[in-house]
């Protein structure tokens, strides 16, 4: 089944990615944080995602996975992740955005059958502010997913080229 | 599990608190935890101090986790010392580099501190 997979036309096994996508940012939330997000009906204001974490695939599987969020929504993370104040949370909180974006591609590079061993994860970058362009190149390909985090927008990308 | 001492090997400061809290959470006994943010750091530390257990990132800069695994017989102090990864880096493949390296054990993120427990507690019993 999973070989199966593996030899499929990228384009029919992308409409699986999705999901997985999904599955992938949940179950970092639930086991790393212990909360649950909740999907969003509708993409967010852009300016409310004024923190961006991004990891990069190369490889057989060749992107960048991005986590877009608010500020509150990074400080909000890295207080569930250590368990402390948002005093001592706010000096942490790239470190904790990177960290969940790293988890993300990790497990859902581990939920696509076959890429597993051929696809390498970049450690992660993290921007603060909303005012800026990002180009890649890897832009063939593109699924989004649109959550909440506690009422705030948390917005997960994939960009992948061909 | 008693008077433990650790080495946490991580680039996420965030990541190594959260490993150390999921080794009190497992009920291990800590009475010294070192950390370091790559595999040329956590062999510094190694070379000052000893430890009875390493928790090891597979990604990070300057030294990786695997080279790391690879170096660690070279240090004197470090010789036995059980080293389990702890990583992203699911893969079947990335199991076997890093058993075939010389770790002891394999705990993919994100996990829960009773994997933590699962994976640690019989890799420090068969090393008492």
């Amino acid at each position: 089944m999973n070989n199966h997979k593996a030899e499929m036309d990228p384009a029919v096994q992308r409409e699986y990615w999705s999901p997985l996508l999904e599955l992938s940012t949940q179950e970092v939330f639930a086991l790393m944080l212990g909360e649950r997000l909740d999907i969003s009906p509708a993409p967010p204001c852009i300016s409310d995602l004024d923190v961006t974490s991004m990891v990069g695939l190369a490889g057989s599987l060749c992107g960048l996975l991005t986590l877009r969020c608010s500020s509150t929504s990074a400080v909000l993370m890295a207080i569930k992740m250590l368990g402390t104040d948002a005093t001592s949370a706010k000096g942490q909180m790239e470190d904790a955005v990177g960290e969940v974006c790293n988890m993300i591609a990790g497990n859902f590079k581990n939920k696509i059958s076959g890429f597993g061993d051929t696809c390498k994860l970049s450690v992660p970058t993290v921007i603060t502010g909303s005012n800026y362009n990002l180009c890649t190149l890897a832009d063939d390909y593109t699924m989004e997913i649109n959550l909440r985090f506690h009422e705030n927008p948390l917005v997960i990308s994939l960009q992948l080229n061909r | 599990m008693d008077n433990i001492s650790v080495l946490i090997v991580d680039d996420s400061s965030v990541m190594r608190k959260i490993v150390e809290r999921s080794l009190r959470q497992a009920g291990i006994d800590l009475s010294q935890v070192f950390e370091a943010g790559n595999g040329l750091e956590a062999l510094a530390v190694l070379n000052e101090r000893k430890v009875n257990l390493v928790l090891c990132d597979i990604n990070m800069p300057a030294m990786d986790g695997l080279e790391f695994v690879k170096q660690l017989p070279k240090v004197e102090n470090a010789r036995g010392i059980p080293v389990v990864m702890i990583t992203t880096e699911g893969s079947e493949g990335h199991v076997v580099q890093a058993l075939s390296a010389g770790a002891r054990g394999y705990i993919r993120k994100p996990f829960t501190s009773d994997q933590v427990k699962e994976h640690i507690v019989p890799v420090l019993a068969g090393n008492q």
